[in-house]
């Protein structure tokens, strides 16, 4: 049956099987079913008793309360402070060295076990030395995010360079290209396109770092509001305002990256959608 | 023959497919795009018939039509006597050779629409169809391991294997080397003789139409109209340096507006 | 790329293991040379790894977070692809859901701890339930874009062979989408590994996160510190290069370009 809903759209529209339309009715949905999903929400913290979890209400309320103590933008900032401190360095270390390395063959084998070693370890894990070389505070949080954006983006760059299509390369040595030029006219805008895919998805990372790093290491910040709410008096309106806080930045920063795969020069990486 | 008459009857015996005032419109962002305007055809049981045209005249969407993935604008497309609503494994449609399935062996794919079947008879069918094909020896391999003319030929053993009345073909050898398509249109003969189905063949090569079809439907460009039709008279196998064969061509040449000059 | 020769087989081993000593050494000698007393030397690490499997409260802790692991990811597993099937065939479902899922998506599971310890009390089950939050959303866009992703062509043609819905997403989408969702898999198992980590540093009182916490905090143990993250490397390792076998599988190979 609804083989047959969807044959007559498809029927209307070039090429698209399954394509929908949209008016302002079809838009209107999902911000219903968000709707819906908060009046359950509502609804079975109402019918819980003795509990400590807020409602959608609460959670309003909390917002409110941040903003009226201005510690909403101080911690937002904060947070936001430190991931683009350990992004960037990650950026700048691991792009150069991960695009050198996977230029040449021998030494991406040398120092891929490593890297695969290395990789699957929570930042998290590496606290305690973070602590113990930079003590506690928004140094130890940087370093923390930087290992967690450093090894991802290393592998991003080392792909990258392996997936260049002979071709180019080819094309380049045929023109006549020094090995300077081979690199600043064809590597780097052939790694462009998969690099910002790796930056999107490792800043999304750091932003998952980041609210855990500031949960332990540090005293402000949006991971810091939600232990310390809860510890400084069970403030579950805090703490689930911060919760949802962090969703929605970390949307508009990958949102962000996403409007950088749109610059025009490039896309030609990107297939259409 | 007349140029200018657009019509020709069918050959003998029943008709098959009947393509009544069928016109095609498609909408897409507000614009609305006129492909076909006011087909009419009628297709006999065991006819071989070729639509002709450049590329992106609206064959492919009529075929796509007659195979019941789309529904016409306007008209409609009849098989014995049914409105064609649906695709339906008695019609079975023929894609280039991407159309196999990568995740299923030789054996699999020409297995895949067998499964109301019992066991003994699937297999026997399958090894059947794998002979007919050439593709003996290969039928645990995966399509990835196949040249491009062996998953054509996979794909034309799976269609085959459900027994369907009627096949549609959509410029099924375009991604093949010259070389192979010559190979491939003898064994597509070779096929359709043994089995008799009734074959609708989309291709934009004249030389591929008029060496394989018993009637060439010539269609213009887009609003596509059928242009004219052409009964290729000449019995199988067909010698292509005949002056026949050279007279037919020629003529579907000029009523495409072609020089014969390079 | 750079194709000054081709790298002989033997070459595969002596390159690693070269950078390998390389680093060991750099480490044990910065060490030596900062003086310092409590980092440990890669001789100590091991001496500690040693201790570790001595006295068996590695196993138990091992044992532990692959436990949780295996429990939230295979609950993300069983939740995440049916709905994700379900999504990426129905892009109007999709279209619904996907606001909804993009807002919860970038909260990180350990944001989620107090909320988890307030419904499921410290320990096991609030682990599994942060692994399964964290394993949960890649699982689902992995089918979704494995589905969406599927040609036309495959979709018609189980179509045209008179197969019904339900044969059409057995047979026809589900072996054309697995490629994608493996790798959704893989990458969820990954995001599993770390959480575990992540959460029994915080939340529960055994397992590898819980061992480099409770090392540094009971004695300042910084060489059992670092054999255990190494050691959280290692396995996690293992757990990533189970599943790339599971891609070399012929059935799934087709969707795979040169793998590195």
């Amino acid at each position: 049956m609804v083989d047959r809903l969807f044959l007559r759209r498809k029927d209307l529209i070039d090429g698209g099987e399954f394509a929908v339309k949209t008016n302002w009715r079809v838009q209107l949905r999902p911000i219903a079913f968000i709707a819906v999903l908060l009046l359950l929400w509502a609804v079975t913290v109402r019918r819980a008793p003795g509990h400590l979890l807020p409602g959608p209400w609460g959670v309003v309320g909390g917002v409110a309360d941040l903003v009226r103590h201005g510690l909403l933008i101080k911690y937002v900032v904060a947070s936001l402070f430190r991931v683009t401190w350990g992004f960037l360095l990650a950026v700048v270390l691991a792009i150069p060295l991960g695009l050198a390395i996977g230029w040449n063959r021998r030494a991406e084998m040398a120092v891929n076990p490593i890297l695969q070693i290395l990789r699957p370890i929570s930042p998290l894990a590496w606290i305690p030395i973070a602590i113990l070389w930079f003590g506690v505070g928004d140094l130890a949080a940087i370093s923390l995010i930087f290992v967690g954006c450093f090894f991802p983006l290393m592998l991003t760059a080392i792909n990258a360079v392996q997936n260049i299509p002979a071709v180019y390369v080819n094309a380049g040595r045929n023109f006549g290209l020094s090995s300077g030029g081979l690199v600043y006219r064809v590597l780097y805008p052939a790694v462009i396109p998969s690099l910002i895919v790796g930056l999107r998805i490792t800043l999304g990372i750091a932003w998952l770092v980041v609210v855990a790093a500031e949960m332990i290491a540090v005293s402000s910040g949006l991971g810091f509001l939600i232990v310390d709410a809860r510890n400084a008096g069970n403030r579950y309106d805090l703490v689930v305002a911060g919760m949802l806080i962090i969703g929605v930045i970390g949307l508009l920063l990958d949102l962000a990256m996403q409007s950088l795969e749109k610059v025009k020069s490039f896309r030609w990486g990107y297939s259409e959608d | 023959m007349s140029l200018t008459q657009p019509l020709s009857m069918p050959a003998a015996g029943t008709t098959k497919l009947s393509v009544d005032a069928v016109s095609m419109v498609f909408v897409r962002d507000g614009k609305s795009t006129h492909v076909l305007q006011d087909i009419d055809l009628e297709v006999s049981d065991g006819e071989f018939v070729c639509v002709l045209g450049p590329s992106g005249c609206g064959k492919s969407t009529l075929l796509n039509a007659m195979a019941g993935f789309l529904a016409p604008t306007s008209g409609e497309i009849k098989v014995d006597g049914e409105v064609v609503t649906k695709p339906d494994p008695r019609r079975i449609f023929v894609f280039q050779e991407r159309g196999v399935f990568p995740w299923l062996t030789v054996e699999g794919n020409i297995g895949f629409g067998l499964f109301k079947l019992p066991r003994a008879e699937r297999d026997a069918r399958i090894a059947y169809y794998v002979k007919m094909v050439g593709l003996q020896g290969f039928e645990k391999t995966y399509p990835q391991e196949l040249s491009g003319g062996m998953k054509q030929r996979l794909e034309v053993a799976r269609a085959l294997a459900v027994n369907p009345d009627m096949l549609f073909l959509d410029e099924p050898f375009g991604a093949l080397d010259s070389i192979t398509r010559l190979i491939m249109r003898a064994e597509l003969l070779r096929i359709w003789e043994a089995e008799r189905k009734t074959i609708i063949f989309v291709t934009h090569d004249i030389d591929e139409a008029v060496q394989l079809a018993d009637r060439v439907v010539v269609m213009s460009a887009r609003p596509a109209t059928i242009q004219q039709i052409v009964d290729i008279d000449i019995p199988h196998p067909r010698d292509i340096s005949s002056s026949r064969y050279l007279e037919l061509r020629d003529g579907i040449f000029q009523q495409i507006g072609l020089a014969h000059k390079i | 790329m750079n194709t000054l020769s081709e790298p002989r087989p033997w070459e595969r081993l002596f390159w690693p293991i070269l950078a390998t000593v390389l680093l060991l050494a750099l480490w044990h000698y910065s060490v030596l040379w900062s003086g310092t007393k409590v980092f440990p030397s890669p001789r100590e690490v091991e001496k500690g790894m040693g201790e570790l499997v001595r006295h068996h409260v590695l196993w138990g802790d091992i044992a532990d977070s692959l436990r949780r692991v295996a429990a939230g990811f295979g609950v993300a597993v069983l939740l995440g692809i049916p709905l994700g099937l379900v999504l990426g065939w129905y892009p109007a479902a999709n279209q619904v859901v996907n606001p909804a899922m993009q807002i919860l998506r970038p909260i990180s599971p350990i944001a989620w701890i107090p909320v988890a310890i307030i419904l499921f009390g410290v320990g096991d089950r609030a682990a599994v339930f942060l692994i399964f939050l964290g394993a949960f959303f890649p699982i689902v866009v992995a089918c979704i874009n494995g589905v969406s992703n599927v040609p036309s062509v495959f979709r018609r043609a189980g179509r045209n062979f008179g197969l019904t819905p339900t044969q059409r997403l057995a047979k026809v989408l589900l072996p054309a989408a697995l490629p994608q969702i493996l790798i959704g898999l893989r990458i969820a198992l990954g995001i599993a590994w770390l959480v575990v980590v992540a959460a029994e540093m915080i939340a529960v009182d055994s397992g590898l996160g819980y061992l480099v916490i409770d090392s540094r905090n009971s004695g300042k143990r910084y060489d059992l510190v670092v054999a255990a993250i190494l050691l959280i490397g290692v396995i996690g390792l293992i757990l990533d290069a189970g599943f790339r076998r599971l891609e070399k599988l012929k059935s799934v190979r087709w969707g795979f370009r040169n793998e590195s």
